[in-house]
């Protein structure tokens, strides 16, 4: 059982950390181990890169910190070799970074230059997303890494009950589309057919951070999004080849889709206005950030819906 | 003691955790055999404390209970006859394992609504999530909007009316009562079902295994329009009744107390 939440703001940016942040803790029953944010900030001219050294319960202890330091400047010393040009490198925790860069080259070659670092895992990539995630619920982890003040017109988060697999950063959602600049997935659900998609595309080049089924989908999807297909058609696609109980969202650099499997096992609630679309788990995560009685509905079987900025 | 609220007003949750916030709520206004409180700021232990206490202990017979706030498992297991009045919308659970109460929801409510109703009324004025109705074994549940999936699921007894549209596996095994869909259905409608019977006026998208289409009898129109009249809901819409095909299970014709041990 996990909860899953998004909002995407159609009139310009607002509190969407401080918005995730309220919708997500009203989950916490749904799943107390970890909690994660996929939010866009304003898209500039630099690439900005979420990448961790460690995992956060194996952060601490003897060498560790100078280790962290190594492997932190043997990223940095990375970036200026393959051709980037480094504009900020800060961390909120010691084991988990947030760099901007100028660059301008392959952002796959960049990952899995980056990801040879012991220890590295590349969050995400991209003009505008950021993922944050880490252990604990969504207060702990938005306080932090000061997501309250985080300002942006989309973003998706989601709290996770670990069920089949560990309670580690690596598990946590939510997903980057390795290596598609600024896509990512929350999921909440099972997929049957796990195994069989990630051998078909690790054949085609794609390396997965997890073991974790909901992987598959943000993969699946920039896959089909590199082949030219929009957002809106690879979700209907992943309908037909991803099969067990799902309810999933997935963001771009300007949208927010949600997508429900044949059967419309795993619940979500759907409020939408003019400059404002909430979409979550439970109603109670809506009235987190609606502060009123509105209208909500349950998207039915097969329901594929996407929203531009 | 876990389990219990204390002397001191402190009570704990199912795991014997300390729950913080479940004093007795000072905002309520009783007026004979009325009660009314705000919910907005209470915890879910707090709204059922405050209801049970009125009714159970002090002889209210007709709640209000404002601004809900979708908030979870609310007016839960009341076995008793009494009116309770939602101004706003509760979350999940709502109503589950009532025996009595006549409920009305001005607002929308989450999944599992009425769950393992027995007897009474709840009407809900909006839409509501997945699974209304679950398990329900009797009494009226009305629903003035959209449902999600599987409405009545393991449904055993009682009537379920959705004025609006209902999603997939509608009727999922279910074993006895009513369902009146005054919308269209979405695919598999009373797949492995028992018995009952399914009236939907709009589409059908599919018919689950072994839901066949039945015969209209009198007591179809008479059971429609009793119910459509006791609600307030109008003129019934002509309606098509579904009904279990009876080839999916082994059925029995005989009751259990007339089966024999046979001893091979």
């Amino acid at each position: 059982m996990c909860g899953i939440a998004g909002v995407i703001h159609r009139d310009g940016t607002a509190d969407v950390g401080a918005e995730l942040t309220a919708m997500l803790q009203s989950m916490k029953h749904r799943g107390p181990d970890s909690t994660g944010y996929a939010v866009y900030g304003p898209a500039d001219d630099l690439v900005v890169i979420r990448f961790v050294l460690a995992e956060p319960n194996k952060s601490t202890g003897f060498g560790m910190e100078e280790r962290l330091e190594r492997n932190r400047a043997e990223v940095e010393s990375r970036l200026a070799k393959i051709g980037a040009e480094v504009a900020t490198v800060t961390s909120d925790t010691g084991y988990a970074f947030r760099a901007t860069i100028r660059y301008g080259g392959d952002l796959k070659a960049l990952a899995d230059y980056l990801e040879d670092v012991p220890g590295c895992e590349v969050l995400s990539l991209g003009s505008s997303l950021e993922i944050i995630k880490d252990l604990g619920d969504a207060e702990t982890v938005s306080g932090q890494y000061n997501l309250g003040s985080f300002q942006g017109t989309h973003g998706i988060g989601h709290v996770r009950m670990a069920t089949e697999s560990e309670v580690d950063l690596a598990s946590a959602h939510p997903y980057w589309a390795y290596p598609f600049a600024d896509v990512a997935v929350v999921h909440n659900g099972q997929l049957t057919n796990y195994h069989q998609w990630r051998r078909r595309l690790e054949q085609h080049g794609h390396r997965f951070q997890s073991e974790c089924d909901s992987e598959i989908i943000a993969v699946y999807l920039a896959e089909y999004m590199a082949r030219g297909l929009s957002l809106e058609t690879a979700m209907k696609h992943s309908l037909d080849d991803l099969d067990g109980v799902f309810t999933y969202v997935c963001v771009t650099g300007n949208e927010l889709g949600i997508a429900k499997d044949e059967m419309a096992a795993k619940p979500l609630v759907l409020f939408e206005s003019d400059p404002l679309v909430a979409v979550a788990t439970e109603e109670v995560a809506i009235r987190a950030v609606v502060k009123r009685e509105v209208e909500t509905r349950d998207p039915y079987e097969r329901e594929v819906l996407v929203w531009q900025v | 003691m876990p389990g219990s609220g204390s002397r001191s007003g402190v009570s704990y949750d199912a795991r014997g955790l300390v729950e913080p916030h479940a004093d007795m709520p000072d905002n309520i206004e009783v007026d004979g055999g009325r009660a009314r409180f705000d919910a907005a700021d209470l915890t879910i232990r707090q709204i059922n404390m405050a209801l049970r206490k009125l009714i159970y202990n002090d002889g209210v017979t007709d709640v209000t209970v404002l601004n809900p706030s979708s908030k979870h498992s609310l007016a839960v297991g009341i076995l008793k006859r009494c009116r309770i009045h939602f101004e706003g919308s509760p979350g999940w659970f709502a109503c589950g394992l009532i025996d009595g109460p006549e409920v009305t929801i001005n607002g929308r409510v989450g999944w599992s609504v009425a769950e393992n109703m027995m007897s009474g009324v709840v009407t809900i004025e909006r839409s509501a999530g997945s699974l209304t109705g679950a398990a329900i074994r009797g009494g009226d549940l009305i629903v003035k909007g959209d449902v999600g999936a599987r409405t009545g699921i393991d449904q055993k007894g009682g009537t379920i009316i959705v004025t609006g549209n209902v999603g997939i596996n509608t009727g999922f095994m279910m074993q006895r009562g009513r369902q009146i869909i005054c919308g269209n259905a979405g695919m598999n409608l009373g797949d492995s079902m028992y018995d009952g019977a399914i009236y939907v006026a709009g589409t059908v998208r599919s018919l689950g295994v072994d839901c066949v289409p039945g015969e209209w009898t009198d007591a179809d129109t008479e059971l429609i329009e009793r119910k459509f009249r006791i609600h307030g809901l109008g003129d019934p819409p002509e309606f098509q009744k579904f009904v279990c095909g009876k080839q999916l299970h082994n059925y029995d014709a005989l009751e259990p107390s007339e089966r024999k041990l046979v001893i091979h």
